[in-house]
């Protein structure tokens, strides 16, 4: 058995108002595969990340992850298993300084202070931040900051990562920095993002979503080259697989 | 404009958490007894009568002994214990109007019981906010938490007053990029009414949504609602010393009156 696995089956989100987020959606996403979410604005990516953790729960249809159904029963051990790093820092650090911030998961876990200290260690030094651990995370940059966010869900060793926009508000040189760092990652790691060159360079596998509906689930490279299907999906070929502006030559 | 300081006063608030990792002899004791003694502080201060003016002066001594004790930059906290001026100001003023009577003369002008009171309530206002950032400097809000927890507080109320206290700079933090967006356009005229009350109203929904999703990504990294602060710290004989020691020294201030006695042995050195 693999704790590694995640499994949507038939997953229907429809919010209060109506609105239907999430419309049969299903998936399996295996261990240490790599995987984007990608889709245009209100296409539901978010929303399915959030049942991934157990925040939503799905109107129909279920979320598994390795072989455990989601339930309020498993909730806690599917939070240890399932880091979730959340789009804007600024939402998830908020203990006075750095080092707490970090340890706030693995405390949560009940771990002695030895150990938390360690894995706050591991991970400060894991994404190159060990040397800001006594500031306090609103003096870091933009790109200091998501990194200590997701420090603050290493720290909690998880088994799968899911991150929402890892690259969004970061300059070309934290963004380029950030790639290789989760390139480096051994987890399942499953990202969205409108940074489809991000997505070419990390996740060999795309799920496209459109207005809450699985459109397209495969190797990312066809799907970036289907230019029909990206039109109606409201999305474009990433810049590294469009014509050079000024000599007219491809790239890939 | 008052609106934006008020807020950047608010968001720097989180400068005290910082002042609180410091290594002084005071941070490292435990929470509860710096708890205890400012609550002690507090309740003293508060029981003096109405006219009380001279024996609060000598209360003073904690607040300053404490924050130069630890280090603390005094000018930060000036700053922040000169926020409630205006609170107490406004609770305090209508008492010149309503009480009078004529209680003291000095050169031959008489002062009047409500303003004595004023006074009062000003000195009693600093001094407890004096006690409380200090508090705060020195031990940090999360700390103070667990410390009335632990004190006996029930968990969820001292929760509560975690995230009340991390909700307040989201809500500096919101309506300071309000104010600026508002700025911005606003060519310079003075915010009507009506505008003020859709400000509002947004405000308070932005900060609504940005406390849910810092909720969510507390309860992501397995928050169930218990305080684990990391250093779980006894209550020693240095803490029992802090603590008695202090509420003698209040317990004098209280029933002696210290200033007059200090006053006139100053008189009797006199020729």
């Amino acid at each position: 058995m693999s704790h590694h696995l995640v499994e949507a089956r038939g997953l229907t989100h429809v919010y209060e108002d109506g609105t239907v987020a999430l419309d049969d959606v299903s998936f399996r996403i295996t261990h240490g595969e790599s995987v984007a979410i990608i889709g245009a604005n209100g296409a539901g990516k978010s929303t399915l990340l959030l049942h991934l953790n157990g925040h939503l729960h799905p109107t129909r249809g279920d979320v598994r992850i390795g072989e455990t159904p989601l339930t309020k029963q498993t909730l806690p051990a599917i939070r240890r298993t399932v880091g979730l790093v959340f789009q804007d820092p600024d939402d998830q650090l908020f203990m006075p300084t750095v080092y707490d911030d970090v340890a706030f998961g693995p405390r949560n876990q009940g771990l002695p202070e030895e150990e938390v200290g360690k894995r706050v260690q591991e991970a400060l030094e894991r994404v190159g931040v060990w040397a800001v651990r006594s500031k306090p995370p609103y003096r870091l940059s933009g790109g200091e900051k998501k990194r200590v966010a997701i420090a603050g869900v290493l720290a909690m060793a998880p088994d799968i990562l899911v991150m929402d926009e890892p690259t969004s508000g970061l300059d070309p040189h934290g963004r380029r920095q950030l790639i290789g760092l989760l390139a480096a990652f051994s987890h399942t790691r499953i990202f969205t993002s409108h940074d489809l060159d991000m997505v070419l360079e990390l996740c060999p596998r795309t799920i496209v979503l459109l207005a809450g509906a699985v459109m397209a689930d495969g190797p990312t490279r066809e799907i970036f080259t289907d230019d029909e299907l990206l039109s109606r999906c409201m999305l474009e070929r990433p810049l590294a697989m469009q014509a050079c502006p000024a000599c007219g030559k491809r790239k890939l | 404009m008052s609106g934006p300081s008020v807020f950047a006063a608010l968001v720097e608030f989180r400068q005290l958490d910082l002042l609180a990792t410091q290594p002084s002899a005071i941070h490292r004791l435990d929470a509860r007894a710096k708890v205890i003694v400012t609550l002690a502080f507090i309740i003293c201060v508060m029981s003096f009568g109405r006219y009380a003016v001279a024996p609060l002066l000598p209360f003073f001594a904690f607040p300053v002994l404490v924050a130069g004790w630890a280090r603390l930059p005094s000018r930060l906290l000036l700053r922040k214990i000169a926020m409630v001026i205006p609170v107490a100001l406004l609770i305090a003023l209508p008492n010149p109007f309503f009480d009078r009577e004529t209680l003291l003369r000095v050169g031959g002008i008489g002062i009047s019981g409500g303003w004595i009171s004023l006074v009062s309530i000003l000195l009693r206002a600093l001094l407890a906010a004096a006690a409380a950032i200090v508090l705060v400097a020195v031990t940090g809000f999360p700390a103070i938490c667990g410390a009335l927890e632990r004190l006996g507080m029930p968990r969820t109320l001292a929760v509560q007053l975690l995230f009340l206290y991390r909700y307040l700079a989201v809500l500096g933090e919101e309506a300071l990029r309000m104010t600026t967006a508002r700025e911005l356009r606003g060519g310079g005229r003075p915010l009507s009414i009506r505008l003020y009350g859709v400000l509002i109203g947004r405000l308070l929904m932005r900060t609504w949504d940005r406390a849910e999703r810092i909720y969510l990504a507390m309860c992501a990294r397995g928050f169930v609602g218990d305080f684990n602060s990391g250093q779980r710290s006894v209550f020693g004989l240095r803490e029992g010393v802090y603590v008695v020691g202090w509420c003698g020294f209040f317990l004098l201030l209280r029933t002696q009156d210290v200033a007059y006695r200090v006053g006139q042995a100053f008189l009797g050195l006199l020729p």
